[in-house]
């Protein structure tokens, strides 16, 4: 007998404003303890397929039209965003989105109170996740929007794990992020994966960053999965590494080749 | 001089019950971004409540408690009937909403109590008391340490408790609220229940003043210009607004009045606030974003 998996997306499609089809058919899962990589270029339906699990589709007039969406083998349909954070389920915004006016400390405060925590358990919480990023504690009582951007990178991953999290949805953290800091980010996610148990689905278009922490990947391609399976498998195929994964080794030597050639005597 | 001081004072003081009004507002854009027509609807529903039921004989404590009651009653009812099915319709259907529910509670409240005016006396003289050669108002001064007090019990509720710490959040980031689990509709109810209350007082203190009757809903028309002036983001800016408004309304009436026959009073607050929308449309102390350099 298999166990299901943590989060299942059966062939959803899903419609903005009612008219704009932005996902055609998308299935996935995250297995309990998986790190699954969801690929894909701009547009390509990544931070739709996320919010359709976390359901935050509503929000921003998203529905899911058709398929459906489970979490821990139950429809998230009749769950609202509140009661998924409740049960272990969030979501890191693609841009970070921490609240600018408010301090850090109250940004991770923030991430609590779906759990309604007494005030000793929420001082507790956010001394371990400032335990965690010690650039963080230096900065508790800075305003959010005075962090640099991968300080608030940490403090809205922060601001999620306080709520305890068993899965976390992580949309595009490498984004605007200087190459150091996505790896400590990724360091960050196998880190919490091994010590904590946590799954992450993780929306990338930084493919090679993605693709070493995770176990498996999906590729989707306007809004259809095109290819999915282990890391290894994903790797194999040539026409997504192609497409998603800076080209074949051979286009990367040519393009060395020619770039590096000697200019033409004149 | 004491009279430029005199009619300053005076100003200030009367623009502190604007700013009463104002205040209500704030809190519910800044949870919600509507901006709430039926804020004065409000203002006259407590007022008349509350008259309602000290003139059937029910001392003014229990009154005060029923009132209140009953202004929470209303936000969940708000809550339930009105935001909850409109959640992500667009800003201008909410806004035609709450114009709806002002037209509602107006109703409401004159069928349940009547239309008659009624008088409310707090009990405060309107005596002056003098300092100097200056003298106010003894209501006005009780009228503003209501509102200092108010806006203090206010401003630490934001600071420090956690319906506070949400409401800054969701006035920052909506959909990042949502995401960390923010219970947006608890919050809204308290957010009305919250301008309830600023309703509750504000409409003791203009009922006391000019009696308790229909035209108590129109102070909505009055904070207007407040909040232009002020910014409609900021519980600071509604207080500012509502004092430049009042003292610059009874200068011009005393200073400028008389070259024009007088009455420049009710529309002088206007054309201030549409200088300031040509000027600096976000207001005083509107939204001012940080910007990371």
């Amino acid at each position: 007998m298999t166990t299901p998996p943590l989060l299942a997306l059966d062939s959803i499609e899903v419609v903005y404003d009612g008219i704009v089809a932005a996902l055609h058919g998308v299935t996935l899962e995250v297995p309990a303890g998986g790190i699954v990589a969801l690929l894909g270029a701009n547009g390509a339906g990544k931070s739709t397929t996320l919010k359709a699990a976390s359901g935050l589709l509503a929000a921003e007039r998203g529905k899911v039209v058709a398929g459906s969406v489970s979490f821990r083998g139950a429809p998230v349909r009749a769950r609202g965003p509140v009661q998924l954070v409740r049960e272990g389920l969030v979501q890191v915004l693609e841009g970070r989105h921490c609240f600018p006016h408010l301090t850090v400390e109250e940004n991770l405060a923030t991430g609590a109170f779906a759990r309604r925590p007494s005030a000793s358990d929420l001082r507790q919480s956010i001394e371990r996740v400032l335990e965690r990023f010690p650039r963080l504690r230096e900065r508790r009582r800075a305003a959010a929007g005075h962090l640099s951007g991968g300080e608030q990178q940490m403090l809205a991953l922060g601001r999620a794990l306080i709520a305890r999290p068993t899965l976390v949805l992580l949309d595009e953290p490498s984004m605007g992020l200087a190459p150091k800091v996505v790896e400590e980010m990724f360091t960050l996610v196998r880190t919490l994966h091994e010590t904590e148990g946590m799954s992450f689905l993780l929306a990338e278009q930084n493919a090679a960053a993605a693709l070493a922490v995770a176990n498996t990947a999906y590729v989707l391609e306007n809004g259809r999965v095109v290819a999915g399976g282990t890391v290894a498998d994903i790797r194999a195929r040539v026409d997504v590494r192609d497409l998603y994964l800076g080209g074949t080794g051979t286009g990367r030597t040519r393009f060395r080749a020619r770039s590096e050639a000697p200019p033409p005597a004149t | 001089m004491s009279f430029f001081l005199e009619v300053l004072i005076g100003g200030l003081l009367a623009g502190v019950m604007y700013s009463m009004v104002a205040i209500g507002f704030v809190l519910i854009y800044k949870a919600s971004g509507v901006f709430n027509f039926a804020q004065g609807a409000m203002v006259l529903f407590a007022a008349l409540t509350f008259v309602s039921i000290t003139e059937r004989g029910v001392p003014f404590a229990l009154a005060l408690v029923i009132t209140l009651a009953a202004m929470f009653a209303l936000a969940i009812a708000v809550e339930r009937a009105v935001l909850r099915p409109l959640v992500n319709a667009p800003p201008l259907s909410l806004f035609l909403a709450t114009l709806g529910l002002a037209y509602v509670l107006e109703g409401l409240a004159q069928t349940v109590w009547g239309t008659q005016v009624h008088g409310l006396d707090l009990g405060i003289s309107d005596a002056p008391i003098g300092a100097g050669a200056v003298s106010v108002s003894r209501f006005d001064l009780f009228a503003a340490a209501t509102a200092a007090s108010l806006v203090g019990g206010l401003g630490a509720l934001f600071r420090w408790t956690r319906a506070g710490v949400a409401l800054r959040a969701v006035a920052d980031d909506p959909l990042a609220a949502i995401a960390v689990g923010i219970d947006l509709r608890r919050l809204w109810a308290i957010v009305w229940g919250a301008a309830g209350v600023v309703a509750l007082v504000a409409g003791l203190l203009w009922g006391a003043r000019v009696g308790v009757q229909f035209s108590l809903s129109l102070v909505v028309l009055k904070a207007l210009p407040v909040l232009i002036i002020g910014g409609f983001s900021s519980i600071a800016g509604a207080i500012a607004g509502g004092l430049v408004v009042g003292a610059s309304e009874k200068l011009a009436e005393v200073y400028v009045g008389p070259l024009v026959n007088g009455g420049i009073e009710t529309w002088f607050p206007y054309v201030l606030a549409l200088g300031f929308l040509l000027v600096k449309p976000a207001g005083l102390f509107g939204e001012r974003s940080i910007e990371r350099v």
